[in-house]
């Protein structure tokens, strides 16, 4: 098979306004798993583990990402074999991932989604699937001030629009 | 307004849609006859009180049971849609 090189969905990456930066990343081969109803993958899955609502379980450089109701997405790696335990589907260049990053990551996704941000509700270490502006997202907090966020690839251009404009807005309140 | 998704948690109302009555989960059989099909269908209560709802929570694809009331604004309960037949 041809190895295709991977270029990013977003133009004009790494960027940074502000006390935020954007950075495109790419999260290595990304595959959804649905399990079906009454199926047990923790040995197909092993050592991961499918994770609870709004958890990610990790290990040897994978990580499983709850991506909604009764569904993960495996990334980093090769999905294992779940013939007849689960429906996987390759998303590798289905969506567009970046990094939102810096002092004020929060106050700028803020602006955008309606997710309750404080570090109390919303840990390092947890994933949620919420809105970005107008977009269905996954948003995954891997620091105190250090978001993961993929949306629709084809969404690209308009995440890095209102991403920019809630990072000039925040800049521009600090700057006062 | 805020939802408490049963998978999520509490969640803002931008993240839901609207679907209608709570009637539609109660589908007649398919020989329940014309009035029982035009009921379901077409005629909905408009209750000033306890009303129960469909909601759709977007980010998480789980369809919703929502008991409110057209009054008082509360909402009384939230229950996932799957899993009522099962």
């Amino acid at each position: 098979m041809i190895d295709l090189t991977t270029t990013t969905a977003f133009t004009g990456l790494p960027l940074t306004i502000g006390r935020v930066t954007l950075t495109a990343f790419d999260p290595g081969p990304v595959t959804s798993v649905a399990p079906y109803p009454g199926r047990d993958l923790s040995r197909a899955l092993a050592p991961l583990a499918f994770p609870q609502p709004g958890a990610i379980s990790e290990a040897a450089g994978l990580r499983l990402v709850w991506a909604g109701r009764d569904l993960a997405f495996l990334m980093g790696g090769p999905a294992p074999d779940l013939t007849g335990l689960a429906a996987t589907t390759d998303q590798t260049d289905g969506w567009a991932w970046l990094t939102l990053a810096g002092r004020d990551a929060v106050a700028v996704l803020a602006r955008l989604c309606p997710l309750d941000l404080r570090a109390a509700a919303f840990p390092p270490g947890r994933s949620a699937r919420s809105l970005v502006g107008h977009m269905q997202a996954i948003v995954i907090r891997t620091g105190p001030e250090a978001f993961e966020l993929a949306v629709f690839r084809s969404m690209a251009g308009s995440l890095l629009h209102d991403l920019t404009g809630a990072m000039r807005g925040v800049a521009a309140r600090r700057a006062l | 307004m805020r939802l408490s998704c049963p998978c999520c948690g509490p969640r803002d109302r931008r993240e839901f849609t609207y679907y209608g009555a709570a009637d539609y989960l109660d589908r007649p059989a398919p020989d329940a006859g014309l009035d029982a099909w035009d009921s379901y269908l077409h005629l909905r209560d408009n209750p000033a009180g306890p009303t129960r709802d469909l909601w759709y929570h977007d980010p998480c694809q789980s369809w919703l049971q929502v008991e409110r009331d057209t009054v008082t604004h509360a909402i009384h309960s939230v229950a996932p849609v799957a899993g009522r037949r099962a």
